[in-house]
């Protein structure tokens, strides 16, 4: 594989093809877990390992697995990566462990890893698929730290708060432009709007980034016209 | 078919076994950590209920627990910890659950001194709403550090109320069910140390079975 293809499989994961965007998978998390920066990175960070090594677990035995039994591997490599995240999260990052709770077990039914696995890494070579899972998980990442950025600074004026539960060390407050938010923006409601915003401004960039080549090529096409 | 039935049984198999391996090995090598961690988030949860109390050894060193039914909030099985320093009783530790929180149950931890006054109040885990009910952990606001030097007799029973209901303590700027909830849950557990200290301090340490 080349970094042509690879740049390709990114492009695809953080943008076109976007998991929380475009294809709308695994929203339960999302929606839930966005309540803040830290959150959100913390729990992206994991979904990234986890689809990188499920991806790669299941290109590497595609050959050998009956098609009949491939759901039940599927879940067996998912589920046993994730438990291991979790106890790995349990000793290194206790903190970020007790603030994301159930969510990081939950990264097991989080269909967008069954899917790439099926969609994905059950038909390519191991490097694409690992390619495909990198690029998949930062674009989940991407839109859950965006997300749990605007929530947190909407919904409690803060920026940044927290990030010792990911680095260590002493608590940081992170950057408090007010006391206090909009408590809309961390109540559920809030992460449904907060996602509608996410999916409407990159569709709108789409149509901008679509009309305006239409327009770059009719200015081409002009001066053949008049002649 | 049966041939292909086994082949698919063995794949699976080997897959378990494979998964299981990988699952092994992680735990061995994050056992002793996450045992230590959780340690350590008990000892730390538990030193700032002791705000000026002066004991020796580990505080988690004398377990007790206080088996339901009983007078404490919540009604259930409840863990103590008592301190001591040269053998003397100083202090104890509650985590009761003060079972009427606005979205479910509260977990507090009570810390009372010998002499039956407040050494220190913190909330354990709690499900209330984020920002309203969320305001009462002490990384959030003063809230828990009123109770501080309090005791059954200071504010009288009519003053450990909210202000709204006519008692002495602040409450939380929108929300009443959660203050109410701890500060009953906190008179009601003095008003168990009252009657049953001596038992408490003389009880056997519990093992840690539970």
């Amino acid at each position: 594989m080349n970094t042509s293809n690879f740049i390709d499989r990114l492009r695809s994961g953080l943008w076109t093809d976007n998991p929380g965007l475009v294809q709308l998978l695994g929203l339960c998390p999302l929606l839930a877990v966005t309540t803040s920066f830290v959150n959100g990175l913390g729990l992206g960070l994991a979904t990234l390992f986890v689809l990188t090594f499920s991806n790669a677990l299941v290109s590497a035995t595609r050959r050998w697995i009956q098609p009949e039994i491939r759901i039940p591997i599927y879940v067996l490599i998912i589920a046993s990566l994730v438990t291991c995240i979790e106890l790995i999260f349990k000793a290194w990052f206790p903190s970020l462990d007790r603030s994301l709770g159930i969510f990081i077990p939950l990264i097991v039914t989080n269909c967008a890893i069954v899917a790439r696995a099926e969609v994905f890494a059950s038909r390519n070579t191991v490097v694409s698929s690992v390619a495909d899972g990198i690029g998949m998980g930062a674009g989940f990442t991407v839109l859950l730290i965006a997300i749990g950025f605007f929530r947190e600074l909407i919904g409690q004026g803060s920026i940044l708060s927290r990030l010792d539960m990911l680095v260590g060390g002493e608590p940081l407050p992170g950057l408090t432009l007010m006391d206090g938010g909009w408590l809309l923006a961390i109540l559920p409601p809030g992460a449904f709007f907060s996602l509608a915003l996410a999916v409407a401004a990159k569709s709108a960039i789409d149509q901008r980034r679509r009309t305006g080549k239409r327009a770059a090529m009719q200015g081409t096409m002009r001066p053949s016209i008049r002649g | 078919m049966s041939r292909s039935v086994a082949s698919s049984g063995l794949t699976l198999a080997v897959i378990a076994g494979i998964c299981t391996a990988l699952v092994a090995v992680t735990y061995q090598g994050t056992r002793q950590r996450i045992a230590a961690n959780e340690q350590a988030w008990l000892e730390q949860s538990l030193q700032p209920a002791l705000a000026g109390v002066f004991f020796e050894g580990s505080v988690t060193e004398s377990k007790l627990i206080i088996p339901a039914p009983n007078e404490l909030p919540g009604r259930s099985d409840t863990l103590v910890y008592r301190v001591y320093a040269e053998d003397d009783p100083v202090a104890a530790l509650f985590a009761v659950t003060a079972p009427d929180g606005y979205a479910g149950p509260i977990g507090v931890l009570i810390g009372i001194a010998y002499d039956g006054t407040v050494t220190g109040v913190r909330i354990l885990e709690h499900r209330e709403t984020p920002g309203l009910g969320d305001r009462l952990v002490s990384s959030r606001s003063d809230f828990v550090f009123q109770f501080d030097g309090r005791s059954l007799g200071d504010p009288d029973e009519k003053g450990w109320a909210i202000q709204r209901d006519g008692g002495q303590f602040d409450q939380l700027t929108g929300a009443s069910v959660t203050p109410r909830a701890v500060i009953n849950a906190i008179r009601q557990t003095l008003i168990y140390f009252d009657a049953n200290r001596d038992d408490i301090f003389s009880a056997l340490t519990s093992g840690d079975e539970q």
